[in-house]
């Protein structure tokens, strides 16, 4: 099981209420993935030479004001963070790279969940009700954005191991299915440098995409190269900071349907988590055929 | 004296599903409305599945997983699009997807026929077993798959692999087959043949397509399954 929703606004109107639409497509597919649920919302790009870092803790009374002081005594500054639930923004004027790094010395017991100048993520265990009320999805404002829904068949249910992963900057997948060459793959992928944090096959494929777009491919022979070197089944949906793009196994073992209108253009594993957008009725509709990309840009962030 | 045939109608977006499909499924035994008509959807799985009366069902929009499946008697219409495995397992009565159809479309099915004027996409009538499928566009990959009895008719195109290791089922195509499955052959367009597909047509109410266009395919027999002496394995 599992599902996935994306949602990517063509208008200023889904834009504001862009992670209040997310939550309702991620609730309606409660029944296919109740173990955790996550999204990606792509909003407010930081300036040039700042950083943005979404970080995790598992302690409830995480300081995170005296991190961000940390922060700017090291780095030229850090803004005041934004507390969501059990995670925080962080935006520091500095290197990702260098930012994410001081992060995993000097903190080891957090952990980023994303880093970039465009992406948030949040992830955490439990029905996706209490994560959107938790999250206060409907706060967020964004141009795309990507949700998961999960039910966990190759690793634990953790907030680790719950979707989206992202393993480049500005970069997640969301996956439906399971794969069974991430083994293999994940050894290899090592060897060229990509870093996992966890045993679950979806990071594997993260890993793989970032990746292949360090070594110089687009999005789409990114993905391409999933048909040869991915073993298993699934729908991926990727995000990137310009949009998000959708891409099914050969076999098309596992579901999904597009809809797009002239406000937005969305994506889910069922039609019931299409029918929650305004104006779906009158949506133009369709299944994506498998092995073949599909992709909405928007104009590069400056 | 005429008599308009009264119209229950049943709003998802304030009616349980479970407390539609339980009076439904009432109407086997008990009298109560003819003609019953579905508003809100919005794509919910297991609309109108189970039927077992000579009633008439229309469902307005898309609907989801499993729409009028294990279907007996009854005719159900969908005014929009489903998801997977419509009229699986549909056992008699008819099922009318005016929009498109997911995967696994009829799979199973044993008697009955299920109409898709759209197209529907992989494994249209996945090992099915004596159900009569009409398909107005295309079908995807592996249609039609180990398929036993049964005619699935498609006006379109079909994708690859169509029919593989399939049993007794006939198929007819008009447009292109994208490759045939494993002992999946085409085989000649007799009288009777097309004389069957008039009729398929005819029963789909589809008339702007030539019978004479329709290829015929089937089962050329030489799986293991068909050798004689293999018998004693099963």
């Amino acid at each position: 099981m599992c599902g996935i929703v994306g949602l990517f606004a063509k208008t200023g109107e889904i834009e504001d209420r862009l992670g209040a639409y997310l939550g309702a497509m991620l609730v309606q597919m409660s029944s296919r993935g109740p173990d955790s649920a996550g999204v990606a919302v792509y909003r407010e790009p930081v300036p040039a030479g700042s950083s943005k870092l979404v970080v995790y803790s598992a302690d409830p009374a995480e300081d995170w004001g005296a991190l961000a002081v940390a922060l700017g005594n090291r780095f030229a500054a850090c803004e005041h963070p934004m507390r969501r639930a059990s995670h925080a923004v962080l935006v520091v004027e500095g290197d990702v790279d260098d930012v994410s790094g001081w992060i995993h010395d000097e903190r080891p017991d957090l952990r980023v969940m994303s880093a970039g100048r465009v992406i948030e993520i949040y992830k955490e265990v439990g029905l996706p009700t209490a994560f959107a009320e938790r999250f206060r999805l409907e706060e967020l404002a964004g141009s795309h954005a990507l949700g998961h829904t999960r039910m966990a068949t190759e690793s634990r249910v953790t907030t680790e191991g719950s979707h989206p992963f992202s393993t480049g900057l500005d970069l997640c997948l969301v996956h439906n299915g399971s794969l069974s060459n991430h083994n293999r793959l994940r050894q290899s992928l090592r060897r060229e440098g990509i870093e996992f944090r966890t045993e679950n096959d979806t990071e594997v494929a993260a890993g793989y995409l970032a990746w292949r777009l360090r070594e110089g491919a687009s999005l789409q022979e990114a993905l391409e190269g999933c048909l040869d070197d991915l073993d298993g089944f699934y729908t991926f949906l990727c995000g990137t900071a310009d949009g998000f793009a959708v891409l099914r196994d050969p076999i098309a073992c596992k579901p999904a349907v597009m809809a797009e209108t002239d406000d937005w253009v969305a994506m889910a594993s069922e039609w019931r988590a299409i029918a929650v957008l305004p104006g779906s009725a009158e949506a133009r509709l369709w299944e994506p055929e498998p092995g073949v990309v599909y992709a909405w840009e928007r104009q590069a962030v400056a | 004296m005429s008599v308009a045939a009264a119209v229950e109608t049943v709003d998802l977006a304030v009616t349980p599903l479970r407390e539609l499909n339980q009076r439904l499924h009432d109407l086997a035994s008990e009298p109560g409305p003819r003609h019953w008509r579905v508003v809100n959807p919005n794509g919910a799985h297991a609309i109108a599945c189970g039927l077992d009366a000579d009633v008439e069902v229309e469902i307005d929009g898309h609907a989801g997983y499993y729409c009028a499946g294990m279907n007996k008697r009854a005719t159900v219409t969908v005014h929009g699009n489903v998801s997977t495995g419509v009229a699986e397992n549909l056992m008699s009565g008819r099922v009318i997807v005016e929009g498109s159809a997911s995967q696994s479309s009829g799979a199973t099915g044993r008697g009955g026929l299920l109409v898709v004027h759209g197209d529907a996409s992989a494994r249209c009538g996945i090992s099915m077993k004596g159900i009569d499928i009409v398909v107005r566009g295309n079908v995807g990959h592996l249609s039609a798959f180990m398929a036993q009895t049964g005619r699935l008719l498609v006006c379109g195109d079909a994708g690859e692999a169509l029919g593989d290791s399939i049993y007794e089922a006939r198929l007819y195509v008009a447009g292109i087959v994208n490759g045939l499955g494993a002992d999946c052959v085409e085989k000649e367009v007799r009288e009777e043949h097309l004389a069957e597909v008039r009729q398929l047509l005819a029963a789909a109410e589809i008339t702007d397509v030539e019978p004479m266009s329709f290829r015929r395919y089937g089962s050329a027999r030489r799986l293991y399954t068909f050798e004689i002496d293999n018998a004693g394995a099963y």
